[in-house]
């Protein structure tokens, strides 16, 4: 049995939710404590967190702290968001906050806040995989944005955020609202110039039948209203007209909810049906998780305390695959350098060190390392690199994805050394060096994928006497690329001291 | 039924003369000679020490909106101008009916059962008289002070409520100048003094008689021309801007200090008091003709409530009741295994309140026990819980306590305590901004083998084990989960973090609780309208929320059933035509207090049981933290609602509310008598005989229904 606690240090709350672990794998939350603090209003008004805020804030993790030992937790995360992630002082904060509370914040990318939302929803275990194996669209309803994830046969197909937050929304309206009778209308139009662009770029050839539904209160009125976390669209939609009939704040009163939340519910709502009528979907399912769901299953996982229910792997990988369809960078030459990558750095974790995160890593470099050829042939590496960092990989922490974008890039390019880099990039010392060795063998795979023209039979590798031994079998014949070595595997003698060499079998025909 | 006819002021009583029809029902039982007489002296007391809260209360507030020009018009349509001028005239009423029954049935039957009141020194014996004066100048003598008045000396501060002895003096040197002096009647020594009497009868006569008789005693050079006692009243309502108070700790203690100084409101004197010596008290204390009272006997009735204790006269008094066990949760057992085996009910006085003390008091000591949470409003003097707190913070679990400072006169008793449960490490919290908080909620958190397990106690009374002996109340021991998850959402709130995201089983005033209660009873209404069963009832202590009078109104008149049993003030009005002809209102009034509040709602069948620390009551649902919470378990809603039907059943100490607003009993001819609060200690009494049986039993044996009809 484990007591978690998990701390969300977002735009608009401090909240702390305790979980309680058990060897089963079984979460259950025992507290949750919020306190409003607008840590988003000093963040994206002055650019900065205002001392006092940080002062408050301090105040109440230690006061949290107090309740943490209360419960006698063993252990304690804190993830901060966007208000803490867009400040200019980040860093500073950091520090006081870590110096005054002596507790460790740490800040998560988008695609990382999303993917613990996710992982909240999975932690739901079968009902979450009965519900992808159909098509089924996950909305995570945030502040700023939403993040939209498709899924299709139970893989993540894509996922994309939408700057379409109920709060930018109803600040981008606050002017107009009281000028125009139908409010509604205004937010629908402004949802659906948003929608369109996505449902014509992912949506045509998936069939979505569920939307799944993260936020903070439409899942909760749904789950209030219906006593069931599960609606049919039809019954979503006649419920939905009832808004219309009730102010706001009769609403909050009905469903119980903090009325500081009273003006966001009119929004969500709407959002929600539009995105069931642009996606004909036919259930919703609102299963009211948090980030701090998220976090605690993270942590289960982590300690080994749930098995995971869902391949979330398959998920960043299946995703990879499609933005690299997108590109037109999914031929039988991409999935064979894939496959050579593999090979190379399962018959080389002896001198690498590495685990499974960084196999995943290097085939996520692999599948996505052609995709810039899309935009241009002469700077294929380059265009890649902005490709890769510009397209959320759910799954991926932010540095992650940093280390693939620059494995593509180096692939191709002059490779550039710590303190150049560190310029440019904000790789801590570990990730570099993963940074180089993962660029290691991927150039040495690309340059014996590009060193044959037929299919490669089979390829194994060994490492002996400081040589890297490397057969493959073919029926075709070497064709050694002019400044193999100098250019594909000189990198990998640098980083691992160990020299490359290829033999070549040709494949015996017959018996 | 349209809102505006149901909202016309004629629909409604004004509170404050209800409250005074309550007080008379309170004399009613004084008059009732079916009590054994001490008891009829005590009901007595009760309606003296009521008047003197209204009075300082109430009657000051209405003064002070005079006199802050505040002129709106209350439920019933009155100002305060109006409602003061009614209840001076019913209160004078009100006086004179307590006096006819003290000096009519009550002091005779006293003389017949061999207890001598002597209500003037004039009609002591030689002997007694020896007696009296001899007690005077030893033990009365040395701790007066009396007080002159002349133009070098201003007239003295009269504290309030205290008994005085003004008198008028001369000067024994001739002058003739009329002097006024005052002496107080000590409160260090016994009102009632017990003396000497030949036929071995008890004779008694009052302290402030024993001065009066040697008055000159105190001014020696004075002529003593009349001395008579009176009594005074002030302004006593408690009002801080918690805004500014800095500290609302030494604001409350300032104000305790100067709530004596309050504008007097209130003069008795006695009948006989001579002209000249009132004139001056009334231009002194500035009182006009409607604020005195002529008292034909004793001032300060309160008094009676000791003559009630006076040794030997047993058979004068109710055998005294004890609190029984309830088999659930027998002595000496773990309390929360007790729990864990189902929710219990615990049903205060006729079951003992001793379970809640020891659930705090074996939380202090149990190991696998975190934290402990609780709110504490009035609490006794010497309270076990508080101890139990303090020892729970040594301990090292944390204790985390809402002290409620502004429960009406005891704020000096609680800053005491709350200081104690501060040195002890207790987390205290001193109230909240703006609000009183009046719900009961103990909340213990407990680290077992499964995971954390919650332990929560709501109640409607306080937690105080000596009140817990005279008021009837609910308590609810339950560890189910979405009440324990509420319980920690209630804690967490008070402490000051935003409210949470829902709420699963209880409601919480100010915030939800009135919606709540609204939207059941309309719930009902729209029950009604579709033809199915609808019914109410609820019991409470008082009823002046005009949105939930006119929501009950607007169910009525729709056919739902409505049954109402309103201890104090009810501004409600029965048999409206159209209206509230579907209403019944009763009152009861008998050897308990009637202090528990329940609500029965029947929606269509599937019927809901609530029990709660709020009255329907403006102040408890917008002013106050107040809780209402599910029974849940089936078998203890039964036991409510039989609660319920036994207390709607009972025609003894039941008044009924009719057309014109007085309350009259029941005619019982060709009725079996029913006495709720006897049957409920039968009950009680009964299933308590049952715990031996069942101690080293896993099984539990329902308590039989008792037929009441």
């Amino acid at each position: 049995m484990k007591c978690f606690a998990a701390i969300d240090v977002g735009s608009y709350e401090l909240t702390m939710k305790i979980f309680e672990i058990n060897s089963r794998g079984d979460i259950r939350q025992i507290d949750h404590i919020r306190h409003r603090i607008e840590l988003g209003t000093d963040t994206y008004n002055m650019g900065k967190i205002s001392h006092e805020r940080v002062d408050e804030l301090c105040n109440y993790l230690l006061e949290f702290k107090r309740i943490m030992n209360s419960y006698k937790v063993d252990d304690v995360k804190i993830y901060g968001t966007s208000a803490i992630r867009e400040t200019e002082n980040t860093l500073i904060i950091l520090e006081q906050i870590k110096l005054r509370t002596g507790l460790t914040v740490n800040v998560l990318s988008n695609s990382e806040q999303r993917f613990l939302h996710y992982k909240a929803v999975a932690s739901k275990g079968e009902k979450f995989e009965t519900s992808v194996s159909k098509g089924s669209a996950l909305i995570d309803i945030g502040g700023g944005s939403i993040q939209i994830s498709i899924f299709s046969e139970g893989k993540l197909i894509t996922t994309q955020n939408i700057r379409l937050g109920i709060l930018r929304m109803r600040e981008m309206l606050s002017d107009l609202q009281p000028k125009t009778k139908d409010y509604a209308k205004l937010v629908e139009e402004l949802i659906d110039n948003h929608l369109y662009p996505f449902k014509n770029l992912y949506l045509k050839n998936v069939d979505i039948q569920n939307i799944i539904v993260v936020d903070d209160y439409i899942s909760h009125i749904i789950q209030k209203a219906f006593s069931k976390d599960t609606v049919d669209a039809e019954e979503y939609k006649v419920f939905i007209k009832r808004f219309k009939e009730k102010s706001a704040i009769d609403l909050c009163k009905e469903y119980d909810l903090a009325q500081e939340s009273a003006s966001l519910i009119p929004t969500s709502a709407l959002l929600l049906r539009r995105i069931l009528k642009h996606t004909g979907a036919k259930r919703i399912w609102a299963p009211g998780v948090s980030l701090s769901d998220g976090i605690a299953y993270e942590y289960a996982e982590n300690e080994k305390l749930v098995k995971n229910r869902h391949n979330f792997e398959e998920d960043i990988i299946s995703c990879a695959i499609n933005t690299a369809k997108r590109y037109d960078a999914n031929d039988t030459r991409n999935q064979l350098v894939e496959s050579i990558a593999m090979t190379l750095f399962d018959s080389t974790k002896k001198i690498h060190g590495m685990g499974n995160r960084e196999k995943l890593i290097l085939r996520i470099a692999a599948i996505l390392n052609d995709c810039g050829k899309y935009m241009s042939l002469e700077e294929a590496a380059e265009c890649s690199y902005t490709i890769i960092m510009a397209t959320e990989l759910i799954g991926l922490s932010h540095a992650e994805r940093v280390v693939v974008a620059n494995v593509v890039r180096f692939n191709k390019t002059h490779f550039v050394y710590f303190d150049d880099i560190s310029k440019e990039e904000t790789l801590t010392k570990s990730q570099y060096l993963t940074m180089a060795k993962l660029t290691a063998i991927f150039r040495l795979a690309d340059g014996i994928c590009r060193s044959y023209k037929k299919k490669i039979e089979s390829i194994n590798a060994s490492v002996k006497d400081e040589m890297l031994n490397i057969n493959v079998i073919c029926d075709d014949d070497i064709v050694l690329e002019k400044g193999f070595y100098d250019r594909k595997a000189k990198l990998f003698e640098e980083v691992f001291s160990v020299k490359p060499v290829l033999k070549h079998k040709k494949k015996v025909m017959g018996i | 039924m349209d809102k505006s006819s149901l909202e016309s002021y004629e629909n409604y009583y004004n509170r404050e003369l209800s409250w005074i029809k309550f007080d008379e029902r309170v004399l009613n039982e004084a008059k009732d000679k079916a009590y054994p007489l001490f008891e009829r002296l005590k009901f007595l007391s009760i309606t003296a020490s009521n008047l003197d809260e209204f009075f300082m209360i109430r009657v000051a507030s209405l003064e002070d909106m005079i006199s802050a020009k505040y002129s709106k018009k209350d439920i019933a349509g009155m100002t305060p101008e109006e409602q003061l001028k009614e209840i001076y005239k019913e209160t004078h009423n009100l006086v004179s009916m307590q006096y006819n029954t003290f000096n009519r049935s009550l002091l005779p039957e006293l003389s017949q059962e061999g207890i001598n009141f002597i209500s003037c020194h004039e009609d002591l014996t030689k002997q007694q008289a020896e007696f009296v004066d001899k007690f005077f100048m030893e033990d009365v003598y040395p701790v007066l002070t009396p007080m002159a008045v002349d133009s070098s000396r201003p007239f003295p501060l009269i504290r309030n409520k205290t008994l005085n002895i003004g008198a008028l003096l001369s000067k024994k040197n001739g002058d003739k100048e009329v002097e006024f002096a005052t002496v107080q009647v000590p409160d260090v020594l016994p009102r009632i003094v017990i003396i000497p009497d030949e036929n071995e009868k008890v004779t008694i006569i009052l302290l402030e008689e024993i001065i009066e008789k040697n008055i000159e005693k105190l001014f020696l050079n004075y002529n003593v021309l009349c001395a008579h006692p009176f009594r005074i009243m002030r302004n006593a309502d408690l009002t801080i801007d918690e805004d500014d108070a800095e500290d609302l700790l030494k604001e409350i203690e300032k104000q305790i200090k100067k709530r004596a100084w309050g504008e007097a409101i209130r003069l008795e004197v006695a009948e006989d008091i001579d002209k000249k010596l009132l004139k001056h008290l009334k231009s002194e204390l500035s009182v006009n003709d409607s604020e005195i009272f002529k008292i034909n006997g004793p001032l300060d009735l309160t008094f009676l409530m000791k003559m009630y204790s006076l040794s030997g006269f047993d058979h004068l008094r109710s055998e005294k009741f004890i609190p029984k066990e309830n088999p659930r949760i027998p002595q000496g057992k773990d309390v929360f295994e007790c729990i864990r085996k189902g929710d219990i009910l615990l049903h205060h006085p006729y079951e003992t309140f001793e379970p809640v003390v020891e659930f705090i008091r074996q939380a202090a000591n149990d190991e696998k026990v975190l934290a402990i949470k609780q709110t504490l409003y009035r609490v006794s003097g010497n309270s076990p819980i508080i101890a139990a707190l303090a020892k729970a913070a040594e301990n090292g679990k944390q204790v985390s306590v809402l002290v409620e400072l502004k429960a009406r006169f005891d704020e000096e008793n609680n800053i005491i305590w709350a200081k104690k449960l501060e040195k002890a490490g207790c987390h205290v919290i001193y109230g909240l901004v703006g609000l009183k908080t009046h719900s009961k909620i103990t909340l213990v958190v407990r680290k077992e083998e499964e995971g954390i397990r919650r332990y929560v106690h709501l109640g409607t009374g306080n937690y105080n084990d000596s009140t817990a002996k005279l008021y009837t109340d609910i308590g609810l021991l339950t560890c189910s989960e979405p009440v324990g998850e509420d319980a920690t959402a209630v804690f967490n709130m008070l402490s000051g973090y935003s409210e949470p995201m829902w709420w699963n089983r209880l409601s919480l005033a100010p915030l939800w609780l009135k919606d709540k209660f609204i939207s059941l009873i309309e719930r009902e209404r729209d029950n009604a309208i579709l033809g199915k069963e609808a019914k109410i009832i609820a019991k409470i202590n008082s009823l002046c929320d005009k949105d939930v009078i006119m929501a009950l109104y607007d169910a009525a008149s729709h056919g739902v059933k409505i049954d109402l049993i309103v201890r104090g003030i009810c501004c409600l009005k029965v048999g409206i035509k159209d209206i509230s002809e579907n209403i019944t209102v009763r009152s009861i009034v008998g050897e308990f207090l009637e202090h528990s509040r329940i609500f029965y709602f029947e929606n269509g069948g599937n019927s809901e049981v609530y029990c709660a620390s709020a009255d329907w009551m403006p102040r408890n649902l917008e002013r106050r933290v107040e809780i209402l919470y599910p029974i849940d378990d089936e078998k203890l809603k039964e036991e409510v609602i039989h609660i319920l039907d036994v207390l709607l059943s009972d025609n003894i100490r039941a008044s009924f509310m009719q057309k014109d607003g007085t309350y009259e009993k029941i005619d019982r001819r060709g009725k079996v008598s029913v006495c709720a609060h006897e049957v409920f200690k039968e009950e009680a009494t009964e299933a308590s005989k049952k715990t031996d049986t069942i101690k080293d039993d896993r099984v539990f044996i329902p308590r039989e229904r008792i037929e009441v009809f």
